[in-house]
């Protein structure tokens, strides 16, 4: 008892120890991951997201879309046979941050890429019980008028390209010019559209 | 494809502190049973008052102390049968995928029979057969009302399918087809080309075709460029071309007529802008057995 006295008395002390047995957990859960090919492989034939769908990723980040939409598919059958493959930690190795969600409130997005046509995005995106009537999903039409100016892309790959995302230089280059001008919509869209691709055929 | 499993220093590392934390959580319930010891040196209490409240030094009740040990005993037994200590797999070799391999095979010795049943048969029998249509029915909900609309009525820039107008063909083999490969429709915007007049006489021709009301004088000189720039896939008559996915422009189905506008107005639109419908391709989605299904479900929709 006296030893216990003495740590809860001292909040230092006390604060270090905590994070000390707290951190018993990430060294067994989270650092070894690190060394695990497995999760640092990107997967077979998996390409880094365009300038456009970089931008895209963002306004997904900024709409919150993935506070109800997931984008990990888990194996179970009643998942694969609605969504697809199941998700393999290769896919994520270039997301920062990754968006595999914790709530599905929308169905998951993981395997959306082809399914359906951009026109259906567009209709879905303006207003969705225009193709949805049951949909409690929000409109968001400002998308259809505000355009990128681009200004930030080529800092985005460039911090991406230091944590790993293989972006050549000549990418980043051009990419202000590829996005400028281009609306949040057909960059949101572009993004969905690349969602899953590396893993349709399997 | 990857190396599963860790590297050996990585395993031993999640072996030794997965059951240093559990040893430690084992010493921390024995040194706290240990307060009972020290019940005669503080009175019963800790030691300290405040405002004259007092904090009794008591044990543990027994429950309590049982299920701390019960965790520590279910940890000790989970990290046998199921993975847990680094690379080793547990006695039962259970995995996430290795479940959901036997929920597939399960499914396939119960499903499987039934979609092999309904492959046999052709579509035009499959469309007369309740079973398969339930199915159909229910493949089509989860994976093409989102377009066609629950009702398969279509909608503004998705095809009614219970009509008998058809972009691409309304046998099975094409329907099949459709629902196999996918669909692009690439009809080119005419802006550039014949200008704001142009267009506006053009779409009055158009709307002619299908005796909508229209200007005469307009659709005359619009007659002039539908059968310079349009006819090649509408076909001089206005016909259109399964083939290409050129629809029919005298039958007075319009795919593109927008909620807000009026069928001259809408064609306008399709004038200036052209189209770029899209359907995609199922077969490498839901695979043969569905696909057939769904077929036969589409094709019964037409077929009343």
């Amino acid at each position: 008892m006296k030893s216990h006295e003495y740590i809860e008395k001292r909040l230092g002390l006390l604060g270090a120890l905590i994070i000390v047995v707290i951190s018993f957990g990430g060294l067994a859960e989270i650092v070894p991951l690190f060394h695990m090919s497995k999760t640092t492989t990107p997967i077979e034939g998996m390409k880094p997201w365009s300038a456009l769908q970089l931008e895209g990723r963002d306004i997904y980040i900024r709409e919150g879309c993935h506070v109800c939409h997931t984008q990990m598919v888990r194996p179970f059958r009643a998942e694969t046979e609605r969504y697809g493959h199941y998700s393999v930690a290769g896919e994520s190795v270039w997301e920062r941050p990754f968006l595999w969600g914790s709530k599905r409130t929308g169905p998951d997005l993981a395997r959306l890429g082809g399914k359906y046509s951009d026109d259906w995005h567009r209709a879905h995106m303006y207003n969705p019980r225009d193709v949805v009537p049951e949909s409690n999903m929000p409109s968001f039409p400002w998308l259809f008028t505000k355009t990128l100016s681009g200004e930030d892309t080529a800092q985005k790959m460039r911090v991406m390209q230091t944590l790993g995302v293989p972006y050549t230089d000549d990418e980043i280059e051009v990419a202000r010019e590829t996005v400028r001008g281009k609306t949040e919509i057909e960059a949101l869209i572009a993004y969905l559209q690349g969602l899953g691709l590396a893993m349709k055929d399997r | 494809m990857f190396n599963d499993s860790l590297p050996t220093f990585w395993s031993i590392w999640v072996a030794i502190i997965t059951l240093t934390v559990i040893l430690g959580c084992l010493w921390l319930v024995l040194a706290v049973k240990k307060s009972e010891k020290y019940k005669e040196e503080t009175e019963n209490t800790v030691g300290h008052a405040f405002d004259g409240i007092e904090e009794f030094d008591n044990p543990l009740p027994r429950w309590w102390y049982m299920k701390f040990l019960g965790t520590i005993v279910f940890g000790l037994g989970y990290l046998v049968l199921y993975p847990g200590l680094g690379n080793f797999q547990g006695i039962l070799n259970w995995s996430s995928t290795g479940q959901w391999q036997e929920e597939m095979a399960a499914a396939e010795v119960k499903y499987g029979p039934v979609f092999a049943a309904f492959g046999e048969k052709t579509i035009e029998e499959l469309a007369q057969d309740p079973a398969a249509l339930e199915v159909g029915g229910r493949l089509f909900a989860n994976n093409c009302a989102v377009c066609h609309g629950s009702g398969a009525k279509g909608a503004y820039g998705f095809p009614n399918l219970t009509d008998e107008d058809w972009l691409y063909g309304g046998s099975a083999e094409k329907i099949k087809e459709s629902l196999n490969l996918g669909r692009m429709a690439n009809m080119p915007a005419w802006q550039g080309i014949l200008g704001d007049t142009g267009i506006e006489e053009t779409a009055h021709y158009v709307v002619s075709l299908s005796g909508r009301a229209h200007d005469e004088a307009l659709a005359a000189k619009g007659q002039v460029h539908y059968q310079t720039y349009c006819a090649a896939c509408h076909m001089p008559t206005g016909q259109g071309m399964q083939m290409l996915g050129a629809p029919n422009l005298t039958d007075d189905v319009w795919l593109y007529k927008a909620p807000t506008l009026t069928v001259l107005e809408s064609v306008k639109q399709t004038l200036r802008h052209g189209r770029q419908g899209v359907m995609p391709a199922q077969l490498p989605r839901l695979g043969e057995d569905k696909v057939h299904l769904l077929t036969a479900y589409v094709y019964s929709l037409s077929q009343k």
